[in-house]
């Protein structure tokens, strides 16, 4: 073969690759956000339950365990997928930085054990445990959770911002790991992360019920239903925001060229104005909407204030352009359409103790989960696809890490191929749970068996 | 003893606790595949169902155990081996997804054909799923993994006689654990019959890897002579001894006694004793070419990640007893 044709087969490995991380990353964070929101939101109930003894809070608690250990399944297989495929894709990432991150993985691996094993008893246990004790039983689950994403994201973190080892000739000569961990991204992105995966999950468990609310099924049950898990993600929305803006604050000290992309701005200027959509073109950002020196403004509390354009950067260096300002617009977007929503319920709230009376409320929070999975996703395009060409931020560009093995693309269709069935089934079973007659409330260890948590 | 031979120690620790709670997981899933039409089969899936539901997400955290501390402490060996094997790697992957998911949707349907199309992808990824895995043991073990990345043929890599014998002992030895474990588990049960369908399932199974394993020496010998020679003496015969020993017990005990879980002890034994006979003749070379000491991240790295584990021991050892003694008492 011509070294041309090599090349381009290369190329389409490459992509395939990067597509299938994309898809397996983008699928599995779903889940995983469910998988740390839902056990604490699935407490609160548990207790109030416990508390008050009223029927309805308690058999939702029932349901969402019996959801839980469904999605704990799919995000332990849908998670081993993406270790093997940090080796199978990004050899030359691991075969160098593997040890860099090993830490945080490490310690991720702890927090699995921990998370499984008291999965293990909080689902199967429900009735062998006294209440308290069962509830008790709960805590390390949240607790692992939390701790799992923080340690994952750090990893992916130190490939933003690579601190803590010293190389010589390309071979890692020392590294301190505990600063790898704790690098200077490592903060904003963590706290970022753990608020999205509350924001998931408590709006998507709200907009179960309100679509049921919609049709009409407004008893106690479906009104607890959505209220619990509705109001934690309230809660978290304007927090969320905040963060976002330091994560922004973070990007443009430390990555110029992804703030560059996020906002399409081309030419290094002082007092740059907010882009709001627009597309960019050669070279340049049209039809967008600009607000005079936003950018600098938001950027560096400063109207004035020198932003630098992707002019700066060789062309090999820059980050798609396109991709990354739309994701990072329909991230923001969507944190301000749900904080408008939390801020509509509890202006009906405070004044008259109960849900607006629009249906364009229900309406709205139906949608609100898919919203928060959508933001979500959207943030991790800008974080990415932003970061590229660089698989670690200035070391090491994404084409020297991958598998240099031919055929990656068919792995790729096979991946895709098992995710679509994966995906419907996941969706069928769920919507088959969420269907089925209620589990009973004073469950005998009979119906432990005959009803399944998991 | 220097950080990188802990490391190493601890990784096939890991490795070890995934045959012996993980295998037998997967095996359970054979043994599901087996058991017959839906009717007949009932009351055996249930057990196994029973029997898995609880534990099996903690033992599959082995798994991943094993993986993140291969690319902490080994790195390009890791990179190494998952580039050259990615191809059956690949296919245990999806192996994994099918089997675990299936498993969880199959507990969650209540109509018969759900149950059916479920269990069918969780039975039959259970057996191919260790049979790849096998496969890549198999070329590791007969150094068709050279260092560097994907530098080994792709296909030959684990396509070859000692990857095939050993993928086929790696499902047979998960069959043969889950049905000691499940013999155990039926009697505690008092379920008499199914005590006795496992027991002879556990007698076959044992007899099937117990010839396996004969044919695998004889494969090695042609294929691998290097790590047979070193299987055959010092330490690594030691274990074998050690594991031959323990599976002729095994027999014994299945065959002409009721002490099953004496069994369980036993058998894990034997299978513990052909791994760590593997490991011993391997040691200390990794990769043809790479030893252990060339291969080992720096000493920074592997302290914290073994202290690491250290303190998250002190946290996990409890929990996991707790874990398994509560659903192994007398169901409640
Ligand atoms: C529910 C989800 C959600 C919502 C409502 C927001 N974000 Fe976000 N954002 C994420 C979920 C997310 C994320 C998916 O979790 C990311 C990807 C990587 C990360 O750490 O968080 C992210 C990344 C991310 C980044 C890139 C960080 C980096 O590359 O290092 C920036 C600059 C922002 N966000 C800023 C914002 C702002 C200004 C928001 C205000 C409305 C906002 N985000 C709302
Ligand atoms: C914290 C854990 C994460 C780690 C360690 C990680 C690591 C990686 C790696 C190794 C790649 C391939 C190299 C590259 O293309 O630069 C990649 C690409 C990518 N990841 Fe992440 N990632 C993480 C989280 C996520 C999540 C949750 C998403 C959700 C959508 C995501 C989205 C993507 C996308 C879209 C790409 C492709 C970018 C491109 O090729 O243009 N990542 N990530
Ligand atoms: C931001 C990105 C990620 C977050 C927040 C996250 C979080 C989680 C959480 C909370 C779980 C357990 C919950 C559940 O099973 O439902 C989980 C499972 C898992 N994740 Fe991720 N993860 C992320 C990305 C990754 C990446 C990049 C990897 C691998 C390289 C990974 C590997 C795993 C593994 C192996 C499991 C299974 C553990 C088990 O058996 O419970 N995750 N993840």
């Amino acid at each position: 073969m011509d070294p041309h044709a090599i090349a381009a087969v290369h190329e389409a490995d490459l992509g395939a690759a990067r597509m299938q991380m994309a898809l397996s990353l983008g699928w599995h964070i779903i889940v995983a956000c469910l998988g740390v929101g839902m056990p604490a939101i699935t407490l609160i109930a548990e207790w109030r339950g416990h508390r008050t003894g009223d029927p309805h809070v308690r058999l939702l608690a029932r349901r969402w365990a019996k959801a839980m250990g469904v999605l704990f399944a799919v995000g332990a297989v849908s998670g081993t997928i993406l270790s093997f495929e940090m080796g199978l894709l990004w050899p030359g990432l691991m075969s160098t930085y593997g040890e860099v991150i090993g830490l945080p993985f490490a310690l991720e691996g702890i927090a699995f054990f921990i998370e499984a094993i008291f999965l293990g008893v909080y689902l199967y246990a429900w009735d062998r445990l006294p209440p308290v004790a069962h509830m008790l039983s709960g805590i390390p689950i949240v607790v692992a959770g939390v701790a799992s994403a923080f340690f994952v994201v750090t990893a992916n973190a130190w490939m933003q911002q690579p601190t803590g080892f010293d190389t010589e000739g390309g071979r890692i000569v020392a590294v301190d790991p505990w600063a790898a961990m704790f690098n200077p991204a490592t903060p904003p992105q963590t706290v970022h992360m753990i608020l999205a995966a509350f924001m998931v999950a408590g709006f998507t468990m709200a907009g179960v019920y309100a679509v049921a609310m919609l049709r009409g099924r407004r008893e106690r049950y479906h009104r607890l239903g959505f209220l619990i898990p509705f109001t934690v993600a309230a809660m978290v929305t304007p927090v969320q925001i905040g963060v976002g803006d330091w994560a922004a604050h973070f990007v443009a000290e430390n990555q110029p060229a992804k703030l560059a992309a996020m906002e399409g701005v081309f030419a290094t200027e002082r007092g740059v104005p907010l882009h709001l959509g627009g597309v960019a073109l050669d070279g340049e950002l049209r039809y967008s909407l600009e607000i005079p020196n936003g950018l600098s403004l938001l950027a560096h509390w400063d109207p004035g204030a020198e932003i630098t354009g992707l002019e700066e950067f060789p062309e090999a260096d820059r980050p798609p352009v396109n991709v990354v300002h739309w994701a990072f617009q329909i991230m923001v977007g969507l944190g301000f359409a749900l904080l408008a929503l939390a801020v509509w319920l509890a202006a009906a709230w405070w004044r008259r103790r109960d849900l607006p009376r629009s249906p364009w409320f229900l309406r709205a929070a139906a949608l609100s989960g898919v919203a928060a999975v959508v933001a979500l996703e959207a943030g991790w395009v800008v974080t990415e696809v932003g970061r590229q060409p660089w698989i670690v931020y200035g070391v090491m560009r994404t084409s020297e890490a991958v598998n240099p093995a031919p055929g990656l693309v068919y792995g790729f269709a096979g991946v895709s191929a098992v995710y679509a069935v994966l995906t419907v089934a996941t969706v069928y079973v769920l919507r088959r749970l969420a269907r089925e007659k209620p589990v009973p409330v004073a469950p005998q260890e009979r119906d432990v068996t005959d009803y399944g948590v998991v | 003893m220097p950080l990188s031979e802990i490391l190493l120690a601890v990784l096939w620790l890991g490795v070890t606790a995934y045959v012996l709670f993980g295998g037998a997981d997967f095996g359970g899933g054979v043994w599901d595949l087996l058991a017959g039409g839906a009717e007949r089969g009932s009351r055996q899936r249930a057990l196994v169902e029973h029997s898995i539901g609880p534990v099996w997400e903690a033992n599959h955290v082995w798994l991943i155990f094993v993986i993140v501390l291969a690319w902490t402490g080994v790195p390009s060996v890791f990179a190494a081996v998952s580039s050259t094997l990615y191809i059956p790697l690949t296919l245990a992957a999806l192996g994994i997804i099918a089997r675990g998911a299936a498993f969880a949707f199959r507990k969650a349907s209540t109509e018969l054909w759900q149950r059916r199309l479920f269990g069918a992808a969780f039975a039959f990824s259970s057996l191919v799923t260790p049979f790849f895995l096998g496969t890549v043991a198999g070329a590791i073990a007969s150094g068709r993994v050279p260092p560097g990345i994907a530098a080994g043929d792709l296909v030959a890599g684990w396509l070859n006689p000692t990857s095939l014998v050993s993928g086929a002992l790696a499902v047979g030895t998960a069959a043969y654990l889950a049905a000691v474990y499940l013999t155990r588990d039926a009697q505690r049960a008092g379920e008499p019959g199914l005590v006795s369908a496992f027991r002879r399932r556990a007698l076959a199974s044992g007899v099937v890897v117990g010839a396996l394993s004969v044919a695998g020496l004889a494969v090695l010998r042609a294929d691998a002579p290097r790590l047979f020679a070193e299987l055959t003496s010092g330490a690594a015969l030691a274990f074998l001894v050690l594991s031959v020993g323990s599976g002729v017990v095994s027999l014994g005990l299945l065959a002409w006694t009721r002490a099953y879980l004496v069994v369980r002890v036993s058998a894990a034994l034997a299978v513990a004793g052909l791994l760590w006979g593997w490991g011993a003749a391997q040691y200390p070379r990794l990769l043809p070419g790479v030893t252990l000491r060339e291969a080992a991240a720096t000493d920074a790295v592997l302290g914290a990640a073994l202290g690491a584990l250290a303190v998250g021991a002190v946290l996990l050892v409890p929990s996991l007893l707790w874990l398994y003694t509560m659903f192994q008492r007398a169901d409640g």
